[in-house]
């Protein structure tokens, strides 16, 4: 990577270092957070499509002569079925506490004549959604198969946009840290015009004298990189942790092989900042004379 | 060598000089005289591709300036050591490291350690080696210069003023300096406009004294 011998023609410069140093870090710190929010937006994604997609609900009509024949036809066609591992009427109690934020704690539910809910649970294979509704319709007619795909669409799309969104934050972050180290990089070319005019003068080209540029930009921005990163794992592990069910905010980090993603940081750093100097440079030395 | 051929050039509107010409030939040694202003500098700067002609031709070891890429001027350089009045050195680098650029630029460090010893020594800089450019009197800065100038073994070195910041005693030392690269074969060309020193050691060396005035380029005649 670059030169030592063009790098130590390039004098040393205290404040475009610095600034390199600085944006790399800040970037990289905003890159790993970005980071575990998009991992984490994927990782609650999955989560709540594996649980929706393994479970489904029952509606049975709300018959007072029928409601027992009904119930048993029900779980006899679901317990025959392949692919579900378990059929469970729920009780009244539960359809009540599910119909409580509507209707209130204190709801006569036998007075009223309120569907049967059997909550239905596939096996990792799952079953043919398509044969049991058709099952159904034969031996349990007016039941209704929910199997929440109108609840899974919009709850994977928001979820993948989230995602999409987190990536997007880290390319935004890379592509303005290059822009910002094409800027120090112009800067440190005209503070060392007299340098490269030296330079050229002892036979140079242009590909020599922009290597020392390509060299020190690339080391701060990698040195500054890993700093942020540090930083940035440290503010990671520092937020509060929640179970597995938590909240996503609480879920917001790294898990598993996730951690090793923002060691790819500084190496992509250093690799911005090795590209954006080296146009920069070039560019620049082809329009001075 | 270095042929300039029916050569103009000017800044804006004020041409300083037309249909010039100039060859200089394989261990030639030309003075370049004429009042401030008269474009000495800048036929210097023709020579070496920092400038390019607006009209005619500059041919650099054969090949027309105005087609050589960036690349090509650089490898033309390293046949030229250039000597410029106010040296232009690295300030951060030791005055060794500063003559061994042109070789370190070049991918030919390793080669630096031995002949820059020797260099030194012939430029009389060998107890300064370590010492910073700002560090030095002019005398030995120009002497750096120099050497800087003649370490890649140019076929050609010229030099703007190079007594220009130094006592009498100091640019005969630089002129004999110069002589002698001259009569180890080098093309030698010297923008001067101390005429004293020109006639000091003109009968040492077969040089040729040209005088740039008014926009032309003449043989020096009697008055030398």
């Amino acid at each position: 990577m670059g030169d030592p011998q063009a790098d130590r023609a390039v004098p040393p410069s205290g404040i475009t270092a610095r600034l390199t140093v600085f944006v790399a870090a800040v970037m990289a710190f905003l890159a790993v957070l970005a980071l575990a929010l998009s991992l984490s937006a994927g990782r609650v994604a999955e989560r709540w499509v594996s649980e929706l997609a393994q479970a489904a609900t029952l509606r049975l009509p709300a018959s007072e002569d029928q409601a027992d024949a009904l119930l048993r036809a029900a779980l006899h066609v679901l317990e025959t079925t392949p692919g579900v591992a378990s059929a469970r009427a729920l009780s009244a109690d539960e359809q009540a506490a599910l119909l409580a934020p509507w209707f209130g704690a204190a709801l006569p539910l036998d007075t009223l004549p309120v569907p049967q809910l059997v909550e239905v649970i596939a096996d990792a294979g799952g079953y043919d959604p398509e044969g049991l509704q058709a099952r159904l319709a034969a031996e349990v007619p007016g039941a209704v198969l929910d199997d929440h795909t109108s609840w899974r669409a919009p709850l994977i799309a928001a979820a993948d946009r989230l995602r999409l969104i987190g990536w997007l934050v880290v390319v935004s972050i890379f592509a303005a840290m290059a822009a910002m180290i094409t800027l120090a990089a112009h800067a440190s070319l005209a503070a060392n015009a007299q340098v490269i005019r030296v330079l050229r003068l002892v036979g140079a080209r242009d590909i020599y004298i922009a290597r020392g540029f390509v060299r020190r930009f690339t080391l701060r921005a990698g040195a500054g990189a890993v700093a942020g990163v540090v930083a940035g794992l440290i503010a990671v592990m520092l937020l509060p942790r929640g179970d597995v069910a938590g909240g996503f905010i609480t879920g917001l980090g790294f898990a598993g092989a996730g951690w090793l993603w923002p060691l790819v940081i500084p190496p992509l750093a250093a690799i911005v900042a090795f590209f954006a100097t080296r146009a920069a440079a070039l560019r620049r030395l082809r329009t001075e004379t | 060598m270095i042929e300039l051929d029916n050569v103009s050039y000017g800044y804006g509107d004020n041409l300083l000089f037309s249909d010039l010409q100039l060859t200089l030939t394989p261990g030639s040694f030309h003075f370049l005289t004429g009042p401030s202003g008269a474009g000495k500098t800048t036929l210097l700067r023709l020579c070496y591709a920092d400038l390019l002609a607006h009209a005619g031709q500059v041919r650099l070891f054969g090949k027309d300036a105005a087609g050589l890429d960036r690349d090509a001027v650089a490898m033309v350089r390293r046949r030229i050591g250039v000597v410029h009045q106010d040296c232009q050195f690295l300030d951060h680098l030791t005055i060794s490291e500063n003559i061994a650029l042109p070789l370190i630029v070049a991918g030919r460090a390793a080669e630096a350690a031995g002949d820059l010893a020797e260099l030194l020594a012939w430029v009389g800089l060998g107890s300064q080696a370590g010492q910073l450019p700002p560090e030095l009197s002019g005398g030995e800065r120009q002497r750096a210069a120099l050497a800087r100038a003649v370490i890649m073994a140019p076929d050609v070195i010229i030099a703007d003023e190079p007594t220009g910041n130094v006592d009498w005693d100091m640019s005969q030392r630089l002129l004999r300096l110069l002589i002698e690269l001259n009569r180890m074969g080098k093309t030698v060309l010297i923008a001067t406009h101390d005429l004293a020193m020109i006639r000091s050691v003109k009968a040492d060396v077969n040089a040729r004294v040209l005088r740039l005035k008014d926009g032309t380029l003449i043989q020096a005649g009697a008055e030398l």
